[in-house]
């Protein structure tokens, strides 16, 4: 059997072309896919049972005992951190918001450690956007500012934005100029008809360049910014303003170095003013393919976009605080359940060590470095593969997920009910 | 110091405990100068030292790097060098981290071998 | 469940404030019942609020609380009982929406603009939404299919499009935003009125809005077109009104209703050649309503205070954006229409914030049949909806507006008529404007009314019609329509003297 047009639940460009030829019940050949893509959809090695830790050691037990213990580790703590929920379906999030509330909880995404400070960027000016189809149409200039489309969203370029032709681009990469503004020559500057290589840690100051540059107030701008000429910033402002419609991808070269959330602030003025000349849009390069989904399903449901603190029973927001990085640096947190990530290979080495020092439930397809470190392991069908459910695009944009294969493993959505109903089950045990 | 994704990084990411996944990542992207200078020859590592911790890595002539500079791809390794500080908003630096960079006989660590005896003793 | 002697108001039925006692049976309005049985003794009953315009649930929606983490904070309340936690004041989390609008006796309402693409988004925040029955007006105005068969003056293909439209979205009504005018901003202009050639595709404004009116009757949908017109929030616009209402008088409506529904209509009556010179249309663009039937609005009265603009006229967005230097967030999509969301403050002493504010009063007041005037904030454009208490009672008491219009600009009555009017209005009139007329606008035969088979949605307020002078004690019955002593929706008490006490899903309509 062939699936056709199933969607990909790699990165946030959620390619929904994808043909999945499944035999006897197991996928055996992924087509139009990228290299990371049918990585994910061909599956690797799986966890094979649900696990607790005891005397050291990771032991298989029953879904019910898994589902309990973790329900007593949630309840126990005073401020139980709920992270992760990047790679899994608005389903999934919207129960792990509602356990989050039951057991007084901090819900944060991976969002934190890589589009989080575009978040608060978004929240200082707002985000000036379009979807991706909109600049498949029309974009004749397109910038791609700290990030590396060719090796994580490999597909970007050829459905969304350099190469494709779309309505008013019938030429696709011939009619459109493409800039790349990084640290570093990547496989994505090899694409671009111009790119400009900038000092580490410079970008708040060469897009502050490039906004007096743009608003005609040259004659304040030095002669080089971040190791850039005056002249070649020039030219770089000069095509902005040429566009006629312009698009800016940027990543996490601009969130993850210095200034953070400065950048990003900086960039969506840089764009705003660039709209009384001509037309501008600007969009983040989400990475996990439904990062974005849990952003949205917090806003909706809590008020905020992550690092949601629910211990007091009404939502505080203060990234810095509420952050899983700044509650594991100051041990603000005394247990965790971490589901589609892996923190422990992601966070900064301190904040993997503070984690490794409280009890953690892993819900996850596979095991990883943070199965080394938990004490309850419960393994969970692939979201986007072999269960359905909503994700959101790195637009925005809201697609459904297809279930491509059966499985036997729960859903994450069905995980989570269970240890909310082990939670109920363990309250009123209390209330008697 | 920076780090970011890479494709071998992101096909290998949901088998970490893989040796693919360890080929894929403990690298230490660097410039033919710099790779150079510090007398590097195959069998050879590096070393990468900071405030933070020290990793030994698996170098990597990247014709894109400037000298002076190291790219490693996103992971565990990577994440040795990095500081908790968010800044207030939540997001550790990943890029931008001074580092010193020497040659080493010393081989890479496994995955496991990355994390054991971090977790507490527990019930 | 039994309702005992309440004042009703059913103005749909032709019951304008009877002692008389309501039956409730499996959720519907009934002959008998029995069970429950709730002293309603001498108070004011009304079904329950319907919304038909209101900002919800969706992309913009969200992109509102996104960006606006202060608003947020402004909203906040824990969780409790049956409630889950609450935030938002402009931008009310889904859960505030719901248990807000039912605390005032709402029962149902409308998210007023969903692209066809982005409706899964918008769904899913319905169903989130608790108590409220729920339904999205689907965009078409600039849409490259609909302009492509308009060009084409091929009206069949176009019905077929708007059904397969409304379909796929799961929308309900045809709506259309500066129709041309998002095309044009996907490359940064805008188009000047409905006569303007939209960039690209060889149609105006104006043909789009007939055709689609004229699929729109060709499909007999229940609800008109709902249309925002070109040159919103500009000086000068009401000419525009005009001009577009002109246009559709000699459409035939396949239904007893309207051919056009006009939103936020206090947005396009504004006279002026500048800010400058910037004053009220309202008397000239009420006459219209009263000497033509083929058109309703709602009001989109302004409140000063905190509001998020948000709308698929984008280029309005960008302009709020320049004039008052806040945040912008701007969202094109593809095909189809471009959006944005920028927060406002709208201030007593600013001259142009006092004269929107006297042209939505004038706007309802001067319109002689409140069947065509609905009440609506433009939740949250005018003001958030949850000050609907406020705009009833200044339509209730002249006193109020008296007291009010003391407090603004000093230049505000030469620049308004509202000063002049004397009308207050009755209970039976704001039971039309915020129940039986919207329900009847949008075609929901089972809402805003208590005939045998309707929704048993009932609001109760703590209010005894027969002894308050709303002109007088306009404070009392602000307190009393903030919380109704019972909302009932569907048969069931969901609200109690402003405390949830259940909170159904509510159901999407379409």
């Amino acid at each position: 059997m062939i699936v056709e047009d199933a969607i990909c639940s790699f990165c946030g460009c959620l390619c929904d072309d994808i043909n999945v030829e499944v035999e006897e019940g197991k996928i055996k050949r992924v087509r139009h896919a990228c290299r990371l893509g049918s990585s994910k959809i061909l599956g690797h090695e799986r966890i094979k049972a649900p696990m607790i830790r005891r005397g050291g050691e990771l032991c298989m037990v029953s879904y019910q005992e898994a589902y309990d213990r973790a329900a007593e580790i949630l309840l126990r703590a005073q401020k139980p951190l709920l992270y992760g929920w990047a790679s899994t379906v608005c389903e999934a999030q919207k129960k792990g918001i509602l356990l989050a509330e039951e057991v007084g909880g901090v819900l944060d995404s991976t969002a934190t450690v890589c589009h989080g400070p575009s978040v608060i960027g978004i929240e200082e000016k707002g985000l000036p956007g379009a979807t991706l189809g909109q600049v498949k149409n029309r974009a004749d200039t397109i910038v791609f500012w700290g990030c590396n489309p060719a090796e994580a969203h490999p597909r970007h370029s050829l459905r969304y934005s350099s190469n494709v032709c779309g309505r008013f681009t019938p030429e696709g990469r011939a009619g459109r100029k493409i800039v790349v503004v990084d640290v570093r020559e990547t496989r994505t500057s090899k694409n671009a008809d111009k790119t400009v290589i900038i000092q580490p840690g410079t970008d708040y100051e060469v897009i502050s360049a490039l906004r007096m540059l743009v608003a005609g107030k040259g004659d304040v701008v030095p002669d080089e910014v971040g190791g850039v000429p005056k002249a070649e910033l020039d030219g770089l402002a000069k095509t902005l303003l040429a566009a006629r419609f312009g698009a800016v991808f940027f990543g996490l070269g601009i969130t993850h170095s210095r200034g953070r959330y400065k950048n990003i602030d900086n960039a969506l003025s840089l764009v705003t003013e660039l709209n009384s000349h001509t037309k501008f849009v600007i969009m983040p390069m989400r990475g996990h393919y439904n990062v974005g989904g849990i952003g949205q399903v917090l806003a909706w449901s809590s008020g905020f976009p992550m690092s949601v603190d629910f211990t007091r029973n009404a939502p505080y927001f203060n990234p810095g605080e509420t952050a899983a990085c700044d509650l594991l640096a100051k041990a603000d947190t005394d247990a965790a359940l971490i589901i589609a990530a892996d923190a422990a290979s992601n966070f900064p080495r301190a904040a993997v060590e503070a984690l490794a020092k409280i009890p953690v439930i892993q819900i996850d397809p596979y095991e990883n470095p943070t199965t080394l470190i938990s004490e309850v392991v419960i393994p969970s069908a692939i979201a986007g593969v072999e269960a359905e459910g909503t994700a959101y695009r790195m637009d925005g944009m809201a697609l459904r997920m297809r279930k491509l294969v059966d499985t036997s493993y729960p859903s994450d959505e069905e995980i989570l009910s269970h240890i909310l109903e082990s939670v109920h089950r363990l309250q009123r045990g209390l209330e008697r | 110091m920076i780090s970011g994704r890479t494709l071998a990084q992101g096909a290998g990411c949901e088998c970490k405990m893989s040796p693919d996944f360890l080929k894929a990542v403990s690298l230490c992207h660097l410039s033919k100068g710099d790779y150079d200078a510090l007398g590097l020859c195959e069998g050879k590592n590096v070393q990468l030292k900071n405030e933070f911790g020290q990793v030994v890595l698996a170098p990597k002539v990247d014709a894109g790097l400037r000298q002076g500079m190291v790219f490693i791809p996103m992971g565990p390794w990577a994440n040795v060098l990095v500081g908790p500080d968010t800044g207030g908003c939540g997001t550790p630096q990943f890029k931008g981290i001074e580092v010193e960079v020497e040659a080493t006989d010393a081989s890479v660590l496994e995955i496991r071998d990355l994390f054991r005896g971090l977790r507490r003793a527990q019930t | 469940m039994i309702i005992k002697g309440g004042i009703v108001y059913d103005p749909a039925n032709g019951i304008f404030g009877e002692e008389m006692d309501l039956c409730v049976d499996e959720g519907r309005m009934a002959e008998d019942g029995k069970g429950e049985v709730i002293d309603a003794r001498g108070l004011l009953v009304m079904p329950g609020g319907v919304d038909a315009h209101s900002h919800i649930a969706g992309t913009k929606v969200n992109t509102g609380r996104i960006m606006r983490p202060d608003d947020a904070r402004l909203g906040i309340e824990p969780r409790s009982g049956v409630c889950r936690p609450c935030t938002g004041y402009t931008v009310p989390n889904c859960y505030a929406i719901g248990y807000r609008y039912a605390r005032m006796g709402y029962t149902t309402a409308f998210e007023a603009a969903t692209p066809i693409i982005e409706a899964r988004h918008t769904h899913e925040e319905l169903e989130e939404i608790p108590i409220l029955d729920k339904g999205a007006l689907t965009l078409f105005g600039t849409n490259w299919e609909v302009m492509e068969c308009v060009r084409d003056k091929d009206i069949g293909k176009l019905a077929a499009y708007v059904a397969w439209g409304l379909r796929s979205a799961r929308g309900y009504g045809v709506k259309i935003v500066n129709p041309g005018g998002g095309e044009a901003w996907g490359f940064g202009s805008n188009v000047k009125g409905p006569n303007d050639p939209v960039p690209n595709f060889d149609v105006t404004g104006a043909e789009i809005i007939c055709g689609l009116a004229q699929a729109n009757e060709m499909l007999r949908l229940p609800h008109s077109i709902h249309l925002h017109f070109n040159n919103l929030g500009k000086p000068g616009n009401y000419t525009t009104a005009l001009e577009t209402l002109e246009l559709l008088k000699d459409i035939k409506p396949s239904r007893m209703r309207q051919v056009v529904h006009v939103a936020h209509m206090q947005f396009s009556a504004y006279g002026g050649t500048s800010w400058r010179d910037f004053e009220s249309k309202a008397p000239v663009i009420a006459d219209y309503f009263n000497s033509h039937n083929h058109a309703t609005m709602d009001l989109g009265q302004l409140l000063f205070g905190s509001a998020t603009t948000m709308t698929a006229d984008a280029p309005l967005e960008y302009g709020n954006a320049r004039l008052t230097h806040n945040k912008w967030s701007n969202h094109d999509i593809e095909l189809e229409e471009s959006s944005g969301v920028v927060p406002m403050v709208y201030f007593r002493k600013m001259l142009v914030n006092a004269v929107q504010w006297a042209i939505g009063l004038e706007l309802a007041l001067l319109t002689r049949d409140p069947w065509k005037v609905l009440m609506t904030t433009d939740h949250p454009n005018g003001s958030p909806f949850i000050n609907y208490p406020e705009v009833i009672t200044l339509l209730m008491s002249k006193p109020k507006r008296d007291a009010e219009m003391a407090t603004l600009h000093e230049q505000l009555p030469k620049r308004t008529s509202l000063g002049g009017i004397e009308r207050e209005l009755d209970w039976t009139e704001i039971a039309i404007m915020t129940r039986a007329a919207p329900a009847r606008i949008l075609g929901l035969e089972d809402k805003g009314h208590f005939g045998p088979g309707a929704d048993a949605d009932i609001s109760i307020y703590d209010l005894r019609p027969e002894e308050v002078d709303p002109s007088r004690d306009h404070a009392l019955v602000k307190k009393a329509l903030a919380a109704a002593k019972y909302t009932i929706k569907s048969g069931i008490v969901v609200s109690q003297k402003g405390q949830i006490l259940a909170a159904p899903p509510g159901r999407t309509l379409r």
